[in-house]
């Protein structure tokens, strides 16, 4: 008997990581940033991870999403054993599996929205023409058709964070890491990329790791982990006390 | 080649110095068009010779040391040999000492070997005729503004034997040397040699080289060797090549142009170099976040690399390209500021070649260090702008 939906998403968590450590090296003093980290992520899910500054939020974040590889343990996303990938191999594997959303948007400034949301499709055999028709589509699915041929210096921080998360999902990935991706923005603006992220989620099925310092950013997601001092810890440390979303 | 844009458009964020650039770029190929076009007219000077069927027989210690007239009639025995007849030279001024006026004395039947310089007939036929004849090249003439029945009066150091230091010729007629590579040679005023031998005091009886027309070239090498032989062991050793070949040792022998140019384009390529270097080096340091961006989302390093490469090669093509297209018009202007017997040819396709393929090389050249050390960066350390 075929499982159902939510019960496939429950037994093949998307993300899968074992005693996954990493280590630093500073000249010769090794430090030791994650201690064997043990996690699942169900597929589907939107997580916000917190925890203060230093805690490793960022270093679980880019190996998750393959930017970097652990100094110990195993790491699986959608089943594919990616700790142990080489660097042509992995950014292989990031083009077609991960987007990446930033604190800071990270647009390339002489390139339009359209065309910085067409990146990623040039490592496709995609044609011109379909790069332009998947681009558009995903600045629709942000809000954003009609600034399409504006370039990131006219768009406010807000609309940019926006076309950074077209691009992130232009290539249809199945997970999006963002960090800290209202952590320059006002208020209005980050609600809108909160909703936003909440809408893909909801309605995609992209599962979403967000790292953040604001409460009420991590409200949108549905569960919160916490990190302090490179481990994951059942509650929050007393001075990040984050609440639970009502 | 979607790649491209992004390549367009990291030269277009720079763009003032992009601008810059690319003018040093522009002047430096410029150059480069300019002085291998004065490079190439003298390695090409002894080419497309027509009529090439001649050999030059000069002495061998150096040419210019004085033949003894004598040698004509031998050189006739030789076989295979046509006709052989000869000329000296030597140098006048013309009002100022600075226009200086090279003179050339023929024997009678010395222009018939010369069928390609276009004369008049009745010029050609006057030259023959008046002792004291002159014939200048249209250049010449155009320069000095002389009028076939002028009288043109030249200064020299050769002495006559009325003790005048001015020599005196009757302009009979203008020639054309119609061939652009030998165009130069239109700056020589012909005068009759009997005329210049009877009037002269030194070295009476003596030719600067002979001209033999040979009736096979492909016979040139043991026909030299003949004519050769007829003075060895005498005080008046010759030494004979085809025309072809004595242009071009001359041409190679005017100062080495070739080895002047050259290290005057090594001058200024060093300095290219280091300019778009530099410009490069800065280029891909400020861009280390936006590599770590694209390499994000899933451009590898080799790919990477070859946009930086391809950002370089693209700026120094286009900087070649305008370059040479200046140069050649530059070439234009000053053929037609200067005169047609300026050495310099028209910007040919081994010229375009050759600084494609440079601006090729220093492209990769100038961008392989910078874009090396761009994507040795980690891709973690590059977004976070460490
Ligand atoms: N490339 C690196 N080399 C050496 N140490 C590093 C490197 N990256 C991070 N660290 C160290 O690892 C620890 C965790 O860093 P990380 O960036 O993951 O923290 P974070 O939780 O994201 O902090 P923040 O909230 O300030 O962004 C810090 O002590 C940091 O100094
Ligand atoms: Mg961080």
């Amino acid at each position: 008997m075929p499982l159902t939906h939510s019960e496939a998403r429950a037994a093949k968590p998307i993300v899968q990581m074992h005693g996954v450590k990493k280590i630093y090296e500073r000249g010769k003093q090794k430090v030791e940033v994650l201690h064997a980290i043990d996690l699942d992520i169900p597929q589907g899910a939107f997580i916000a991870l917190m925890g203060p500054s230093g805690s490793g939020k960022t270093t679980l974040l880019n190996l998750i999403g393959g930017l970097d590889s652990p100094s110990e343990g195993t790491i699986r996303v959608s089943g594919k054993q990616i700790d142990q990938l080489g660097e042509d191999e992995l950014a292989s594997w990031r083009a077609s599996s991960v987007g990446f959303v930033f604190q800071f948007y990270n647009l390339l400034p002489m390139l339009s929205a359209r065309k910085n949301v067409e990146i990623p499709l040039l490592l496709t055999k995609l044609s011109a023409a379909e790069r332009k028709r998947h681009a558009l589509t995903a600045l629709e699915l942000v809000g954003l058709s009609e600034r399409a041929e504006h370039h990131p210096n006219e768009l406010s921080g807000g609309q940019q964070q926006r076309v950074a998360i077209a691009r992130a999902i232009v290539s249809d990935p199945k997970l999006l890491v963002c960090d800290e991706p209202t952590g320059d923005l006002d208020r209005r603006s980050a609600k809108e990329v909160l909703s936003l992220l909440q809408a893909l989620n909801a309605s995609y099925g992209k599962t979403i790791v967000m790292v953040t310092h604001d409460p009420k950013a991590a409200e949108y997601a549905q569960s919160v982990l916490h990190l302090d001092k490179g481990s994951l810890v059942a509650d929050p440390p007393s001075d990040a006390k984050a609440e639970k979303r009502a | 080649m979607k790649f491209l844009e992004l390549i367009w458009a990291a030269l277009n964020i720079r763009r003032v110095r992009t601008a810059f650039t690319l003018v040093s770029i522009i002047a430096a190929f410029l150059l480069f068009g300019l002085l291998d076009s004065v490079r190439s007219a003298f390695a090409h000077a002894g080419e497309g010779i027509p009529g090439a069927d001649r050999l030059i027989t000069a002495a061998k210690v150096s040419f210019g040391s004085p033949l003894p007239q004598s040698l004509q009639a031998r050189i006739q025995t030789v076989p295979g040999v046509v006709a052989a007849s000869y000329g000296s030279a030597f140098l006048g001024t013309y009002q100022d000492p600075k226009n200086l006026v090279p003179v050339e004395a023929y024997e009678k039947h010395y222009l018939d070997l010369y069928p390609e310089w276009y004369i008049a007939a009745d010029h050609r036929e006057a030259f023959k005729s008046t002792k004291t004849g002159a014939l200048a090249g249209e250049t010449l003439a155009k320069k000095y503004n002389w009028k076939v029945g002028d009288k043109i009066p030249l200064q020299s150091k050769v002495q006559q034997q009325s003790g005048d230091t001015t020599w005196t010729f009757d302009l009979v007629g203008i020639y054309r040397i119609d061939n652009p590579n030998l165009k130069a040679m239109e700056g020589i005023l012909y005068i009759n040699w009997d005329y210049f031998d009877e009037a002269r005091v030194a070295e009476k009886g003596t030719v600067t080289w002979y001209t033999v027309k040979v009736r096979d070239l492909d016979q040139s090498d043991p026909i030299s060797q003949a004519i050769d032989a007829l003075s060895a062991n005498s005080e008046h050793e010759t030494r004979t090549q085809s025309e072809a070949a004595l242009y071009a040792e001359w041409g190679k022998q005017l100062a080495d142009v070739g080895l002047i140019s050259g290290s005057i384009m090594g001058a200024v390529f060093f300095t290219l170099v280091l300019l778009t270097g530099n410009t490069m080096a800065q280029a891909v340091r400020e861009r280390i976040p936006e590599l770590g961006i694209l390499r994000t989302l899933g451009f590898s390093r080799r790919l990477i690399m070859s946009l930086i490469l391809g950002e370089s090669v693209l700026m120094l093509m286009a900087g070649s390209v305008t370059g040479l297209i200046a140069a050649t018009a530059a070439v234009q202007v000053l053929k037609a500021k200067l005169g047609p017997s300026l050495p310099m040819l028209p910007i040919a396709a081994d010229i375009w070649l050759r600084a494609l393929a440079v601006a090729a090389i220093v492209g990769l050249v100038v961008a392989a260090i910078p874009a090396a050390r761009g994507i040795r960066v980690r891709i973690i350390d590059a977004i976070a702008g460490r």
